[in-house]
């Protein structure tokens, strides 16, 4: 399972960049055809953050859906997966988004 | 200090949010419009905004091991499949045929034990093993950790055995000038469509064990259909790595990969 490797990259990359200072939330943003289950990163948060400046602290996953664009017909399609067809049958699907694993911000207890 | 432009101010509202590909430390003119509602009014300053890559400490390790091996003239080749589709037998074969050619050293991965290294080893090749416990994938560390070890000389191939594994090795770049997807004939048709991520992040394939095609219902066609919907880019190599059965293909990749960085003795 990545996601507690993952997690334990966030835990790291926030104590890193915030020293001691306790945080009580971490934000991430998380793309649905990055191949991280957001399910697991919360299962994994709670076990990594012990012990840390993130003990406690509050993690909120915001999904980045998958968007595709048709090389064939032009369209702007959704994926979930990161392999599909366009409406029009074509399976030239250019990916712009979704791929997203980012900490976007943490919140610090005041 | 904001944490995210690097001013005096404690942090401070960056909206609409963009994309910084540039140092941001303020020592040029911004010609782009920020629109943010720069400091003092409404903002939370126990918000830190990082906007950082959640890999970005791996893909920096990654960049350092490349650039460590541009600099020697040294290709690193990253191996991932499933367990048991035949990866340590494809390169055992491959030191024994190419040997007295082609400087060759390995990197294994492997939960436990040292199984793998003694077995490249016995082929005649110098190989590290790392142990990832628990871990179902290298990292770049784990291959800086090795080529530390192998010391490899201008011109070397290093092969990276990764951890069997169809998921998690896709995600971590390790610095490699190419990553191998190796799948055997024992295995589904529909790999390819099943873990799109593995087959999506590499630029070859290698179908192993071709030989025992006669006695199984495998399609290729099926197989090779899936690949290219997952990637079209893959370039392919049907092998059997027992009977070397295609492997010429192969290792007329592995040489132009050494014409292309220039490696000394590298032969067209």
């Amino acid at each position: 399972m990545h996601e507690m490797a993952i997690t334990e990259s966030v835990v790291a990359a926030v104590s890193e960049r915030l020293g001691p200072e306790r945080v009580r939330r971490v934000v991430l943003e998380i793309g649905r055809l990055s191949g991280v289950v957001p399910d697991a990163l919360r299962f994994c948060f709670e076990i990594c953050a012990k012990d840390t400046t993130l003990d406690g602290a509050r993690l909120e996953i915001r999904e980045i859906p998958g968007r595709a664009h048709c090389g064939a017909c032009g369209a702007d399609v959704e994926l979930d997966f990161p392999v599909g067809l366009c409406d029009c049958g074509s399976p030239e699907l250019a990916i712009v988004s979704g791929r997203e694993l980012r900490i976007k911000e943490v919140e610090v207890a005041a | 200090m904001c944490a995210t432009c690097g001013c005096s101010e404690a942090a401070h509202a960056h909206d609409p949010p963009h994309d910084h590909d540039h140092a941001h430390g303020h020592a040029h003119d911004h010609d782009h419009a920020h629109d943010h509602s720069h400091h003092g009014h409404g903002h939370d300053d126990r918000i830190r905004r990082l906007e950082q890559d959640i890999l970005a400490k791996n893909d920096r390790l990654a960049a350092r091991n490349r650039g460590w091996l541009d600099g020697r003239g040294v290709t690193a080749l990253n191996l991932m499949s499933a367990p048991g589709s035949g990866k340590t037998t494809l390169l055992e074969r491959t030191i024994r045929d190419l040997h007295g050619e082609i400087a060759l050293f390995v990197v294994e991965g492997d939960q436990a034990t040292s199984r793998d290294a003694d077995r490249i080893r016995a082929a005649g090749c110098a190989a590290v093993q790392i142990n990832t416990g628990a871990g179902c994938h290298l990292e770049a560390d784990g291959l800086a950790r090795g080529l530390r070890e192998l010391d490899p000389p201008r011109g070397a191939l290093v092969f990276v055995e990764n951890v069997g594994n169809l998921v998690c090795p896709a995600l971590f770049d390790l610095g490699e000038r190419a990553r191998v997807v190796v799948a055997s004939v024992t295995e589904g048709e529909d790999k390819p469509i099943k873990y799109p991520h593995m087959f999506a992040a590499c630029d070859v394939l290698v179908l192993n064990k071709i030989d025992l095609l006669p006695h199984l219902s495998f399609d290729v066609g099926a197989f090779l259909a899936h690949a290219q919907r997952v990637n079209p880019k893959l370039r392919v190599f049907a092998v059997s790595a027992q009977t070397g059965e295609g492997l010429d293909a192969w290792y007329g990749w592995l040489r132009e990969l050494r014409l292309e960085i220039g490696a000394p003795g590298a032969q067209p």
